[in-house]
């Protein structure tokens, strides 16, 4: 008994330390650089123009993206559930997961390579004076591209689970189709809805390659949080690169509460754990 | 009442319809064109591009790079999961919550807080920074989760009563767990390396900061692919990028067959 107590001890040992390592150091070296030389520098960071113009066109990037994708989610989740083509549903799933598998950087080139100067649309676009590379709306497309996934993948298996039986009650005691949506299957899908929210908003904020090939980097213009991040570092300001990636810690803490609050709820039957990761479940 | 059936069927298109047409405006169409520009020039254009030296050399680092975290992941992956199902302690749901935090972390961040404890002023003393071993660092700080998560609940599912019966036959634990828990194991733990691999050759924001991105030395191919855009070579960036693409899709497909298979086992 005792060399299995042991063992035991040994196991538990080797995990943590390898966490301690590889997670919880690190990011507590976040802390630690942020307020090193105390808060003056902190609050000078997070009030500088280029954090403050950073953080606004994060939001922005964040407001279209989440929004855009939650409807498109929760709409093509109804399509391929209730009413699946008879053709073609292989490649609506292959691409809905083709951003989870492509690297962020090619989702930037494939951006440029259809909205930029010499792209398919560049010179319509250039003639009507729109400008999407190195500029708002090309940020906006690349947070919604590497986003799209997540809501769609996780309200598809809410909405196997709960059927269709309260909608066709509803629907034979002469519901319309809108009532029965907002009324019946919004609610029964709400917690999947969320949890597919939070990660979308999760990976939204955080979103870093693709941006960084479509943005241009103009400090205080097309600049958005990771990117002011990095852009800090390499001018060798430390406090301001750990105080934005502070900020943007801060918001991924935030996310994994919710995703331990809503996880549960979407799969009522498994209360233990979660049955897989965010990641890898939208990957599926 | 046929009315309002075919007006809801007429919907039902409706929503289809735009679910594609959104798809195809954000995903397709930018896709179909890298693949088109990776082939402008002809198959030799795409085939010079994607064998020059230098993409070779990225492309068989970040192959090399991945392997390897994922062969660690594998099995550091498991000892996680099997501390977190089977061990008792405090502070354990802590330890459960923060294996999701490598996802929500922004990719550029954890570059930067790995390059602050395993670069120039490591507080460990360990100083791999711009070396090829800070790429593997990057990645398996990023890839963590996969296969924790893909063991997790198979291993909580797993009936005991096949190790107490082989453990009061005599077996050893070590025993027990090579004949008994790890086949059972095999595909959880395979699948989540599939998906550590997908993910491990796509990775940039982590590498960028800490592997100093020396050609022929430290650049990954997403790095690559950046440097190609930025010097102005689409037609390069698109055709490693092409290589990528095609490289994730049969990852992602060996995942999708091994993740059915693992749920099988456990049903």
């Amino acid at each position: 008994m005792r060399s299995a107590s042991g063992s035991r001890y040994t196991l538990r040992t080797m995990a943590l330390g390898y966490l301690a390592l590889l997670l919880v150091l690190p990011c507590s070296m976040i802390v630690y650089y942020t307020f090193k030389d105390g808060l003056g520098p902190v609050w000078e960071a997070l009030t500088d123009p280029a954090f403050v113009s950073a953080l606004r066109l994060t939001l922005i990037a964040v407001g279209i993206a989440v929004p855009a994708n939650t409807i498109f989610g929760v709409m093509c989740a109804m399509a391929l559930v209730r009413r699946p083509p008879k053709h073609g549903t292989w490649l609506i799933n292959s691409m809905i997961g083709l951003p989870l598998a492509l690297s962020p950087v090619v989702v930037g080139l494939a951006l440029i390579l259809v909205y930029g100067q010499n792209g398919w649309f560049g010179g319509w676009l250039t003639e009507n004076g729109i400008e999407i590379i190195f500029s708002t709306p090309g940020i906006v497309l690349a947070t919604i591209f590497v986003t799209l996934p997540f809501v769609v993948r996780e309200v598809i298996p809410v909405l196997r689970e709960v059927g269709t039986d309260q909608d066709e009650a509803a629907w034979t005691l002469g519901a319309s189709r809108a009532q029965t949506f907002w009324r019946i299957t919004l609610p029964a899908i709400r917690w999947g809805v969320a949890y597919g929210v939070v990660l979308t908003t999760a990976r939204a904020l955080g979103e870093y390659g693709a941006v960084a090939v479509v943005s241009g980097r103009l400090a205080g213009k097309t600049e958005t949080l990771t990117l002011h991040v990095d852009e800090a570092y390499l001018r060798l300001d430390e406090v301001a690169a750990y105080t934005t990636s502070l900020v943007l810690a801060l918001l991924a803490v935030l996310t994994l509460v919710a995703m331990n609050v809503f996880k549960p709820r979407t799969h009522k039957e498994v209360a233990d754990v979660d049955r897989s990761p965010p990641g890898h479940e939208a990957l599926r | 009442m046929p009315a309002r059936a075919g007006r809801s069927r007429r919907a039902g298109g409706l929503v289809l319809g735009l679910s594609t047409a959104y798809l195809t405006l954000i995903v397709l169409i930018p896709i179909a064109a890298v693949v088109a520009s990776s082939f402008e020039g002809g198959l030799s254009a795409f085939w010079d591009e994607v064998t020059s030296p230098s993409a070779v050399a990225a492309l068989e680092l970040t192959f090399v790079a991945s392997l390897l975290v994922v062969l660690v992941n594998a099995v550091t992956g498991t000892l996680i999961a099997w501390v977190l199902v089977r061990d008792d302690f405090r502070g354990k749901s802590v330890v459960n919550a923060i294996i999701d935090l490598p996802f929500a972390l922004p990719t550029v961040v954890a570059g930067l807080t790995l390059l602050a404890v395993y670069g120039p002023k490591s507080p460990l003393g360990v100083d791999v920074a711009y070396s090829r071993a800070a790429i593997v660092v990057a990645l398996l700080f990023v890839t963590l989760p996969f296969v924790v998560r893909a063991v997790q609940p198979v291993l909580l599912e797993l009936d005991r009563e096949m190790e107490e019966a082989a453990a009061s036959l005599g077996s050893r634990p070590v025993t027990t767990f090579r004949r008994i828990i790890l086949p059972n194991l095999l595909p959880a733990i395979l699948s989540g390396a599939a998906l550590s691999f997908g993910k491990a050759v796509g990775e940039f924001g982590s590498v960028v900061l800490i592997s100093g991105n020396i050609p022929f030395d430290t650049e990954v191919a997403s790095v690559h692919i950046f440097k190609s855009i930025e010097g102005d070579n689409p037609a390069g960036a698109a055709a490693v990028s092409v290589v990528l693409l095609v490289l994730s899709f049969a990852v992602l497909a060996v995942a999708d067959v091994l993740e059915r298979r693992s749920r099988r086992h456990d049903a």
